[in-house]
């Protein structure tokens, strides 16, 4: 029995079950809150709950994606949006709570209903779990060589999806940044002495020194963390999506403890919005390769020319598939990706942070 | 149709998304602040989320990451990944002695997430455009600015 109980699969399920409860909770609380700071941390929380949840699930990749992007990007942004519009809600009037309680309660309660017909958690026969994903499973390794089916799918299986997923991206950071400005006012208002020692007054740069040794050590990890996740993304957890964002989370860092200006200085908003299209650029070209050397848009078989390939060792070769036009596609693909999501994140950054029209005053101008 | 405990628990998840689902759709329509909308927006998407990876969960199964069993580490993982599983049953729904999660509505959602957070930032950054605007952020007051005959507040926001 108290083997039974301490088993990983049930310490599994426990865990999932209280962390869907707690998840519940969270929402509940953001459904009450008038304050949205309140709310937006609260969000960030509930993403770290889903984030234990998905693992639970045996999810690894997208449970990786969901602490670095739910809990790490969204609540920057949506602090930043608060920042430039009102950080209070209006409460809502019992009189305007009915009818969307009723609507909710109409559609929750027929979807209540259908999920009763839904397979039963864990079914293995599921038409879902039954068909697709298992020849999925089978053939990948035959088919793409990457261990990591997930990613083998992604960018290989579905690479047109994918290219479309991230075009959709940078369309949206461009959309951002059409409303909003490339955050450039911020490199043009404040100048840079500004922030060096008043006449007469006390040197600014030496406050929040822990903030920034703890920063300047924690950067460089962040960055060689980012290239390991993304290299290793075929083989284990990871690849471009998370990898894009924990570079850019990385840059976002040093723009909060050093300035935005500072940041700007390094890696200016022409460079990110440029990388963010070549890396569209970049995966839409490796599919015009293949289409080039005679396959079909996407399809790394025909990535690699033939008489280069052959010269490659072919022990990945197995069965006569492609498995070096496959592993260069993917991580070209990947790379593409990065490149993207890490530069419109950057750019979404700029574009809400260098829009703050009333900036960090330099502090002996305040006092002057 | 007979509603056992079992059941009850078999079908929990689908329970918990679809509170999830209808409280960011109460969020969404109860709600006149317009962040707030955006909230409830990201939690709707995130139940839908939830969902996929619940259909995709197999019973006793690991992370879609073919563990290589021609190597001994890979042998004696997979020895203790089917240890306590009904061999009948990994011969059934397994790979090679291992059974894995279904890795496609894995590969759905997490593009999902990127793309969600992505649009997001869209949906925020003409929630501060109509705050610059209209100098409020909530639906009430931008109609009432609408319907009257005073121009909107069109200082930029400070």
């Amino acid at each position: 029995m108290i083997a039974a109980i301490a088993s990983p699969v049930v310490v599994g399920a426990i865990i999932g079950a209280v962390m869907l409860v707690m998840m519940m909770a969270i929402v509940i609380a953001i459904m009450m809150a008038r304050s949205l700071l309140v709310a937006i941390i609260l969000m960030s929380i509930y993403s770290l709950a889903s984030a234990l949840w998905l693992l639970t699930m045996d999810a690894a990749d997208v449970s990786f994606t969901e602490a670095v992007v739910g809990a790490g990007v969204s609540t920057l942004i949506a602090l930043g949006a608060i920042l430039l519009t009102r950080s209070e809600a209006k409460t809502i009037s019992w009189r305007g709570q009915i009818a969307p309680s009723l609507v909710a309660l109409a559609v929750g309660g027929l979807l209540v209903y259908a999920a009763f017909d839904l397979p039963n958690l864990g079914d293995a026969a599921s038409p879902a779990n039954a068909y697709v994903g298992r020849i999925y499973m089978s053939q990948a390794s035959r088919d793409v060589g990457a261990a990591n089916v997930v990613t083998a799918i992604l960018s290989s299986y579905r690479g047109f999806d994918t290219l479309g997923e991230t075009t959709v991206i940078f369309a949206a950071g461009i959309g951002v940044a059409l409303m909003l400005g490339f955050g450039e006012r911020a490199l043009q208002d404040i100048p840079r002495a500004a922030f060096e020692a008043a006449p007469g007054g006390e040197d600014i740069s030496d406050h929040h020194t822990v903030l920034r040794v703890t920063a300047k050590l924690l950067i460089p990890l962040m960055s060689i963390y980012a290239f390991y996740v993304q290299f290793h993304g075929d083989l284990s957890p990871g690849g471009g999506f998370q990898a894009g964002v924990i570079m850019a989370v990385a840059i976002i860092l040093h723009a909060l403890v050093f300035g935005l200006h500072d940041t700007m200085e390094a890696i200016p908003p022409q460079l990110t919005r440029g990388i963010a299209a070549s890396g569209v650029l970049l995966y839409a070209g490796i599919g015009l390769a293949n289409l080039i050397n005679g396959g079909r848009f996407l399809d790394y078989d025909h990535l690699l020319p033939r008489r280069f390939e052959a010269r490659l060792p072919d022990s990945a070769l197995a069965g006569g598939h492609h498995l070096w036009g496959q592993h260069f596609g993917i991580l070209g693909v990947e790379l593409g990706i990065f490149l993207t999501v890490a530069a419109t994140m950057v750019t979404i950054f700029y574009a809400f942070a260098g829009r703050i029209s009333d900036p960090v005053e330099p502090p002996h101008a305040r006092a002057a | 149709m007979q509603v056992t405990l079992e059941f009850l628990l078999a079908h929990f998840n689908y329970l918990v998304v679809v509170f999830l689902m209808m409280a960011g759709l109460w969020i969404v329509f109860a709600s006149r602040n317009l962040i707030k909308r955006m909230i409830g927006l990201a939690i709707f998407q995130s139940s839908i989320g939830l969902f996929y990876i619940t259909l995709g969960k197999v019973a006793g199964g690991t992370a879609p990451i073919i563990i290589d069993a021609k190597s001994a580490a890979g042998r004696k993982a997979v020895a203790a990944l089917a240890a306590p599983l009904d061999p009948a049953y990994v011969a059934q729904a397994g790979l090679d002695g291992v059974v894995y999660a279904n890795p496609l509505p894995q590969a759905l959602v997490l593009t999902a997430i990127v793309v969600g957070v992505a649009t997001l930032a869209v949906g925020f950054a003409i929630a501060v455009r109509v705050r610059e605007a209209y100098g409020t952020v909530e639906a009430d007051e931008i109609a009432a600015c609408d319907q009257s005959e005073i121009k909107p507040d069109a200082r930029p926001a400070g």
